[in-house]
């Protein structure tokens, strides 16, 4: 490689160099790890605080009408949250799976399939609040809120991450394993459905743990489509629901009585994007494919 | 024994299979295309109303209907350059430090301990940012707040592309480099910088990208007031808070005036991204192909 190495400086003044450096990368890691922990320290004093002096009331009451009345719920945000995910995941998984059983069993290196490639990676880069916008646009405009508004753009949002990431899986599959496959007389179909997705389906989880993580935090997504509900709804597809992701949004600008319940909901939510990253690293560490 | 019957219903099936897939993979391209025609026909009428003025001005005053959009341009780009300035020094540090200097039992714990960091919503570091950082360094809500706030949540991107383009270093140039007797950071400035710096060139690009779309964090730091001054404690204003705050009970005019706000960041950020994809993988390749 190019690149002049020159060590003709004082040896001390090359190693007190070194050393500078050094100390430098450590006190980058150490600046990373600042905001982390404080943030972590305030979910645990601030909402931690609220959650377990009302527990369990936190998760199953509604959410006061009059903001300025302190204590629970979020339980309205804790069900919006879950279907609005929920349902956007039953979209975008299987859409995204298959998408990318095409792209790499199919349409490999052909036109078609480099089109798709590219068109996703411009996907990935759309931001949440115009995927928002989109939505609202072309369904909370003509069907009101709901929290199928807020799991289409989700979903929108989740497709092209799924498909990048089934699209790796896929590449780690050995090609014997195929071969076998249609050397006993399987027809293609019938190989990836049962040779080649098996194999890659522990990281295929993996990733689309990791989608969902990403997905049940995002807020401006469902800025205009979920609505604002305070009672529990139990529906996807009728009346406005809320988030725990809006409620941290709406209540964070307001009195403290609600801002203590945004900590609340907040730590609530960390918790549960946590729950799914840590099972998606199980899923890699166990199950992973050899490469 | 059983015969394997190979024609018939499972051929039908195969081609219904592969059909299924193609639709799905083509999903991505009718969302795109429907995403790009709604929203360029609903942006329209601001663009017919204000002309070429709705890039040049700044002045956005919805009681008389004059919509400018320099200023969130202006507030944008402005944010993130701050956010950028803070993370990539962090990022490559922290990178560098993870693939060069630090002991092998400690990579792993690190680099999960760091993804942690991107799995933390973004509305969670706005109410941290709004309710803890800002007050404790007594900032207000300013471009700088928005900034810091950026910075933490695209160091782990950053961080995390940078250590895979510098991994991908030969092991050989780098031993080469400390049989000669250079030391470790004589190493990096000779063998890893001159070899990634098409990677994490791309990588800080995919970071800016992040950090121009992100919403939610930045509506509840920036300060939500149009000022175009170069002075980062000052309040300022982005392209997505602005559609946060104001999309919800907008009139007509002013709805098509936030759209084509969002179809100006759309356009913005897919440059970025599509800039700086090319140039990751360009180097990728590069790299393994050697």
């Amino acid at each position: 490689m190019s690149g002049a190495l020159d060590l003709r400086a004082k040896p001390s003044w090359r190693a007190a160099k070194d050393r500078l450096m050094t100390g430098l990368m450590l006190g980058a890691v150490a600046v990373v790890f600042v905001p982390l922990a404080a943030v972590m320290w305030s979910l645990v004093e601030r909402g931690g605080g609220i959650v377990l002096a009302s527990f369990p009331d936190f998760f199953t009451e509604e959410i006061p009408r009059f903001s300025r009345r302190a204590g629970p719920g979020m339980g309205p945000a804790v069900v919006g949250t879950l279907l609005a995910t929920g349902t956007a995941t039953l979209m975008a998984v299987p859409l995204g799976v298959l998408g990318a059983v095409y792209l790499h069993e199919y349409g490999g290196g052909g036109r078609l399939a480099r089109l798709v490639r590219f068109m996703a990676t411009v996907m990935t880069g759309v931001p949440s609040i115009v995927m928002g916008l989109f939505i609202y646009l072309v369904w909370t405009i003509h069907f009101g809120f709901s929290a199928f508004g807020g799991a289409l753009a989700l979903a929108c949002l989740m497709l092209p991450v799924v498909i990048g990431a089934s699209e790796q899986m896929l590449r780690l599959v050995p090609n014997h394993l195929r071969e076998a496959s249609y050397a006993l007389g399987a027809t293609r179909s019938r190989t990836i459905l049962t040779v080649v997705l098996p194999a890659a389906l522990p990281g295929i989880v993996s990733g689309c743990l990791l989608a969902i993580a990403r997905a049940a935090g995002e807020t401006a997504p469902l800025l205009f489509a979920v609505g604002a509900a305070k009672t529990f709804n139990w529906s996807v597809l009728d009346e406005a629901n809320t988030a725990l992701s809006m409620q941290i949004f709406s209540n964070a600008m307001d009195v403290p009585a609600a801002q203590g319940r945004a900590w609340g909901a907040a730590l609530t939510l960390v918790l549960l994007t946590f729950l799914l990253t840590l099972t998606a690293r199980v899923f890699t560490g166990r199950f992973a494919l050899k490469r | 024994m059983q015969l394997l019957d190979l024609r018939g219903r499972s051929q039908l099936a195969d081609r219904a299979f592969r059909w299924i897939a193609v639709g799905a993979a083509g999903i991505v391209l009718v969302v795109l295309a429907l995403i790009a025609i709604t929203m360029t026909d609903r942006a329209r009428p601001v663009i017919d109303h204000m002309g070429l003025e709705f890039f040049t001005s700044s002045r956005w005053s919805v009681p008389t209907n004059t919509y400018g959009a320099l200023g969130f341009i202006f507030g944008t780009l402005y944010t993130a350059a701050i956010a950028i300035a803070i993370a990539v020094p962090i990022s490559f540090g922290v990178a560098l430090f993870v693939t060069q200097a630090a002991p092998r039992w400690l990579k792993r714990p690190l680099v999960y301990t760091i993804d942690l960091l991107a799995v933390v919503p973004s509305v969670v570091f706005g109410l941290w940012g709004l309710l803890v950082m800002a007050p404790a360094l007594g900032l207000q809500g300013s471009f700088a707040t928005a900034g810091i706030i950026l910075a933490i949540m695209i160091t782990p991107i950053i961080t995390s592309l940078s250590r895979e383009v510098i991994e991908t270093t030969p092991a050989t140039d780098q031993e080469a480099a400390l049989a000669l007797g250079a030391t470790r950071w004589e190493m990096i400035t000779a063998t890893v910088w001159p070899h990634s710096k098409g990677g994490l060139v791309g990588a800080v690009m995919l970071g800016l990208g992040r950090a121009m779309g992100e919403t939610i964090a930045a509506t509840l730091v920036i300060g939500n007031t149009v000022h175009l001054t170069l002075n980062p404690f000052a309040p300022g204003y982005s392209m997505p808070t602005v559609i946060a705050n104001e999309f919800g009970e907008a009139e007509p005019l002013h709805r098509s005036a936030l759209i084509a706000l969002a179809v100006t960041l759309f356009v913005i950020t897919i440059a970025v991204n599509l800039v700086a994809t090319w140039i990751v993988q360009r180097s990728m390749r590069r790299s393994l192909g050697k």
